[in-house]
């Protein structure tokens, strides 16, 4: 049994406390001493020409302070994005200017175009409705295929197309593939779409600058899952302002799900406002607002092909994806279809031949860029799809055609023709495992209970692989980064014994204040009430690449690791001097320092004394204090993966589908608080549940978005979704990083859409409708309807 | 929001003397007008709220009649409707979610005439009578299509007379982002005769479906409406559901609502 | 401009509120009780739940005005007197029922009102109850568990396989 408070127990959260008694402090909570507010006034029109923009009026209004407009922006960067992928023929992809306010175009709705600074928010907003703006409206690209011919409008003006770049991956086998599929005993096909989704957190974003002329400092603070990334962005490429004089703070931050990971215009603005203003700027957006300024997700359309030998061994796969971009490229857009999706359409099988081509987009929409998963959810739902459609041509198991095809527990660590290592694995364990959980066995017997009660029901299989915990800096280097993908920890330890870490990991619900604090207590042997974590602040932070892609603690914890290591390194060196041992004879255990074979012994608070009063310490040959920094920077990414089933009923008369029971068995390695690791897998099933049945962000044609509200994007509810069973008993620790975890936080949303899908398949097929072999998520009723009746 | 006086009378009389000033709009529970005014679809300037005014308030028992005062809220009615016109109070519990419930009243709902709204299917089925501080109106003259009713500038409903059926049912297929009604079936059966009122489904707002109430008239069972579907032409058709599916609905729920009345 | 003065977790507080002003802003900007959240602007998301006269509400939908004179509970009002977590509370807690906390103000409202009415709600009543209230962290599974939890109803073993 782990040591309460250490690793692998389910310590509950100490950040609950503030959180259930409303003394969370939120980036809207905070209100600065003479602070102004902003409204931005934002585009109706998905494209046009701005004519005019004239804002005498509206500068006359109460309360008003400035408009400001692009022309103020003269002089500042454009947003800038942090990736650049190199298309099929080696060149760099089409890379436009994003300005922070819309400069001679909008092209989407949403794009701002002016911002009035005033005394409160009403009054801003009141002052926008008297900016006189004249748009001549253009045509809109909006469908991306149309968004591709060559009379198409274009977005930008100055690119030679609509095309940022058209990707193959990998290029030199594309022949190699094209051979195996004529050689292929049977191929299957399999056309579908990814929609595009909301990541919709529930804290819309806010961001208030504040600037301190005297000392020429700058401070933001801003909904944000990595400030040290916004600072570099921001300061570096956009406004100009060096690190030293620029502090990002990201506070307590209500979910983020990748659409807090960018930088956006509103924390340029801010910040740039409230230097020349000298006064705090806050803007605070509304949902509604949210829809139009967010960067959303997904949005990929793909037409994929298996071939299969005539011993149902899959030999290679192809496909061809468009991704939206959508207006600008966000943060890291360009690198959501490419690298985090190419390197995972191997997933667990043993597939010798893989081409992927990706043609990137750009159409009068709003940016689209990483949401929970990114890449890898759209990678496993069309091969966990195409799996199931191919054993249904084929007249096989879906499971036995997966057993079949699984890389097995001795071929790891295994090299996938798409470029990645996977490091450990077992993927018929977790197969077992969920089949087991599930009481597959006894579902015959209810698909025949369900049948006379007028319902048909099955049961979706997916099993998934992802790549988190990214990522190799050298390796996503040559790959088109921008920026390295280390992580950060400052192990500072005070005089009396108690630990303040300092990481560049921030947490918005993933609950680093108890976890990283259980790592390092365990480590040394202390009470985890000893240790805090501290986090989000530029100012008191190491330099850290934030939290997305399950890297936290695969990456943050690694760096966690090697400081608190330092940290043992040294207070052993402090014991040995105190123990008037040698070093290599002292030994650590339950916070104490003993040497070996005697009962000599100091406690942890006696070394760290020690360390900050040294009158009886080894001045010569060491400094006093005892604090130590460390960057990991992983030598690869990490593996989980697992095995989903979904078990569902169709209602026939309304299509309606209703979800019975969702089994998750995961492998993510060593697991150091498995309450908060089953959190993470229930959020994330929720959101995939959400994919493959409600949520659907959509554009008219003129490209006003139709679902721009909580009335019309439909968020799962607690009546939506069941209670799931979650199972990680069955884990392979990662084989090259410190505590052996792989990350748990997409895990949900990247395999549970092909479970139900393929389960929503199932019961129709069950029941008799075999003419449907796909539908489209979002399952809706309406959709499924159509598709059962032909229409 | 655009800004506004906030008045609060007391009495119905009050309350349509400050309705009678330039630009005052009623406000009751608020949970259609303040989102709308959010985002400043809607510049009244007054807003009259009615929820002050006891006289709006309660549920009573007239014979064979239900009364319900215009400013109830969905919960009460919920709640003390429940003996007297189960169909009616379980409708009520339907709307929104408890939130939405415990402040959006019944006379609210009904000026407002959202074709998606629960409340009107009921009304019309029922044959109900609205009651305003200067007529009674029928609820066959009350709908006049979406967001359009019988009531003038300044008239404010006051009450709703149902008259209490032998049996009935609502049945709501709902849409999963609003929770309104994608299409929604109030079935209610009178010694007269069987009417069914649809919501949700038609670009007209609430309707009587003729078809079925004929076959349901004849023959109270869900059988009765076999085979028979309504019109495709002038249903709703947007992201949740086409025109044809929200016809086929209008089918489906209408059988599960007799095959649930009681 | 108007005065308002409301009976707030059993303090008589007084602010000014135009006609325009919701409850939510009232209670975040004039009163300085950031604890009730706003999360969307069509009625939906829940995170701005407080209770009005014993009833729950969404702050965000309702008038200040409108409401003068009312006695409110915030989630600044839920804990025990001696600052200890309420019941519900600590059932969220011991649950893992929240993760990034901004819609638990809304949540653990919502599920106090439902407790008063229905002390041993079934899951399917919770999950109902709650229609109204958002959470895009938790996958709804914990927080449904913190409510039966609460309720005394008991929870273990729900949906954990490995236990």
């Amino acid at each position: 049994m782990p040591k309460d408070g250490g690793i692998g127990a389910s310590t509950k959260r100490r950040e609950d406390l503030r959180f259930l008694t409303g003394n969370g402090r939120y980036t809207d909570d905070l209100n600065l001493r003479g602070q102004l507010h902003a409204y931005f006034l934002r585009s109706q029109v998905a494209h046009g020409r701005i004519d005019k923009i004239d804002t005498a009026d509206a500068a006359a209004m109460p309360g008003v302070v400035r408009i400001f407009t692009a022309k103020d922006f003269e002089a500042v960067g454009g947003i800038p994005c942090g990736w650049q992928v190199t298309d099929k023929h080696g060149q760099p992809m089409q890379e436009p200017k994003h300005p922070v306010l819309a400069e001679g175009k909008v092209r989407h709705v949403g794009d701002p175009i002016a911002v009035v600074v005033a005394e409160s928010a009403e009054q801003a907003r009141d002052a926008s409705e008297a900016i006189v703006v004249d748009i001549t409206e253009l045509p809109a690209a909006v469908d991306m295929k149309a968004a591709l011919a060559a009379d198409a409008p274009k977005v930008h003006d100055d690119l030679t197309s609509n095309l940022c770049y058209d990707w193959g991956f990998v290029e030199e086998n594309k022949a190699a593939v094209d051979e195996a599929f004529a050689n292929a005993a049977h191929v299957t096909t399999l056309e579908l779409v990814n929609q595009r989704l909301v990541a919709n957190p529930m804290e819309p974003r806010v961001a208030v600058g504040d600037y301190d002329p005297w000392n020429d400092q700058s401070t933001l603070y801003t909904t944000s899952q990595n400030p040290h990334v916004i600072r570099l962005l921001m300061g570096a490429f956009v406004l100009g302002i060096p690190e030293h004089k620029l502090r990002v703070v990201a506070p307590d931050v209500g979910g983020g799900f990748g659409s807090k990971i960018f930088h956006y215009a509103e924390e340029a603005f801010c910040t740039f406002a409230a230097r020349q203003l000298k006064k705090p700027v806050k803007w605070t957006s509304s949902r509604s607002e949210a829809f139009l300024s967010d960067a959303q997700g997904r949005d990929h359309v793909t037409k994929m092909q298996l071939a299969l030998d005539a011993d149902n061994n899959f030999t290679a796969i192809r496909t061809e994806t468009y991704a939206n971009m959508g207006a600008y490229l966000s943060t890291f857009a360009p690198s959501v279809p490419t690298w985090l999706h190419g390197t995972l359409m191997a997933g667990n099988y043993k597939t010798p031949l893989i081409y992927v081509n990706v043609k990137a987009v750009f159409t009068n929409t709003v940016p689209v860029d990483a949401y929970r998963g990114a890449g890898r959810p759209e990678a496993t739902y069309q091969l966990e799809r195409i799996v199931d459609k191919a054993a249904r041509e084929l007249g096989v198991d879906p499971i036995a055609l997966r057993r079949q095809n699984f890389i097995q527990p001795d071929q790891f660590p295994y090299a996938t023709p798409v470029a990645v290592e996977y490091d450990t694995g077992n993927y018929d364990a977790t197969m077992d495992k969920m089949l087991e959980v599930a009481d597959y066995a006894g579902f015959a017997a209810r698909a025949e209970e369900s049948k006379k009660r007028g319902k048909l029901r099955g049961f979706g299989i997916a099993h998934y692989i992802e790549a988190c915990g990214i990522a190799p800096s050298n390796l996503v280097g040559q790959l088109g980064a921008r920026a390295g993908l280390y992580e950060s920890a400052t192990v500072r330890v005070n005089a009396t014994g108690s630990i303040s870490v300092f990481t560049g990991s921030h947490s918005h619900g993933q609950g680093h204040e108890t976890t990283f604090a259980q790592v390092v207590a365990d480590m040394i042997g202390i009470d985890a009430g000893q240790v805090e974590i501290n986090h989000g602040d530029t100012s008191n932070t190491p330099m850290g690449m934030g939290t997305y892609g399950s890297r936290s603690l695969a990456v943050g914890g690694s760096a966690l690791v090697k400081a608190t290591n330092k940290i043992i390194n040294k207070a052993k060196k402090i014991a040995a001097h105190l123990l008037e041992a040698a070093e290599a004879d002292i030994e650590l255990k339950d916070g104490k320092f003993s040497v070996a074979g005697t009962d000599k012994a100091v406690d942890w608070a006696g070394v760290t004394l020690a360390a900050y009063v040294p009158h009886n310490y080894p001045l010569e040959s060491m400094e006093p204090g005892l604090e130590e920094t460390a960057f990991y920077d992983p030598s690869n990414f990490t593996y989980p993966a697992g095995a989903y089933g979904c078990e569902l009923e169709v209602d026939p008369e309304t299509g309606k589908v209703e979800i019975l029971a969702f089994t998750a068995a995961d492998d993510f390695g060593n697991v150091v608080n498995p309450m908060i690791v089953e959190g993470q897998v229930h959020g994330g099933l929720a959101q995939g549940i959400g994919q493959a049945l409600m949520e659907n962000c959509v554009y008219d044609a003129d490209g006003q978005l139709v679902s721009g509200s909580f009335m019309d994007y439909a968020m799962p509810r607690a009546d939506d979704v069941p209670n799931y069973k979650v199972d990680h008993s069955c884990n392979t620790p990662c084989t090259h990083n410190p505590l052996g975890v792989k990350g748990c936080g997409e895990a949900g949303a990247i395999g549970s859409p092909p479970a139900v899908i393929n389960g929503v398949i199932d019961a129709l097929q069950r029941g008799g409708y075999s003419h449907v072999t796909h539908i489209d998520m979002p399952a809706s009723p309406s959709r499924v309807w159509a598709a059962m009746n032909g229409k | 929001m655009y800004n506004f006086d906030f008045v609060k009378p007391a009495s119905v009389a009050d309350a349509v003397a400050a309705l009678a000033g330039e630009e005052a709009q009623p406000l009751s529970g608020g949970m259609t007008l303040l989102p709308s005014m959010k985002q400043r679809l809607n510049a009244p300037a007054t807003l009259v709220s009615l929820t002050g005014i006891d006289a709006l308030k309660g549920v009573c028992r007239e014979g064979n009649m239900l009364v319900i005062g215009a400013a109830t809220p969905h919960a009460v009615v919920a709640k003390e409707a429940a003996a007297d016109y189960p169909a009616l109070a379980a409708l009520a519990g339907q709307i929104g979610d408890p939130m939405v419930r415990n402040r959006g009243t019944i006379g609210g709902s009904l000026a407002n005439n959202d074709p998606s709204a629960c409340y009107p299917s009921a009304t019309l089925a029922s044959g109900a009578t609205i009651v305003t501080n200067t007529r009674e109106i029928a609820a066959d003259d009350f709908f006049q299509g979406m967001f359009s009713t019988a009531l003038h500038e300044g008239e404010i409903i006051t009450a709703v007379k149902f008259p209490i059926p032998e049996k009935a049912a609502y049945a709501k297929f709902m849409q999963p982002a609003s929770r309104f009604a994608l299409t929604g079936a109030f079935v209610a059966k009178y010694a007269d005769g069987v009417r069914v009122a649809i919501t949700g489904a038609s670009e007209g707002g609430v309707f009587r479906w003729s078809e079925g109430e004929a076959a349901l008239s004849s023959n109270f069972s869900a059988e009765a409406l076999n085979g028979l579907s309504a019109s495709a032409d002038g249903m709703i058709g947007d992201l949740h559901g086409t025109p044809d599916y929200r016809a086929h609905l209008v089918g489906v729920m209408t059988r599960r609502a007799v095959a649930a009345a009681h | 401009m108007t005065k308002v003065t409301l009976t707030v977790n059993g303090r008589s507080l007084s602010g000014e509120a135009e006609g325009r002003t919701l409850l939510s802003s009232f209670l975040r900007e004039e009163l300085g009780l950031t604890g009730t959240h706003v999360g969307c602007d069509t009625s939906q998301c829940g995170a701005c739940v407080v209770h009005v006269d014993g009833l729950a509400v969404k702050s965000c939908t309702v008038l200040a005005q409108d409401v003068d004179g009312a006695s409110v509970t915030t989630i600044e009002g839920m804990a025990n007197a001696d600052g200890s977590l309420a019941t519900i509370q600590q059932a969220f807690q011991d649950h893992h029922g929240l993760q990034c906390g901004f819609c638990t103000p809304g949540m653990v409202m919502s599920a106090a009102a439902l407790l008063k009415d229905n002390p041993k709600p079934t899951e399917a009543e919770v999950r109902h109850h709650l229609e109204g209230n958002i959470c895009r962290c938790t996958g709804y599974h914990n927080i449904v568990k913190a409510v039966m939890a609460a309720s005394g109803q008991d929870v273990s073993g729900v949906g954990i396989a490995a236990e």
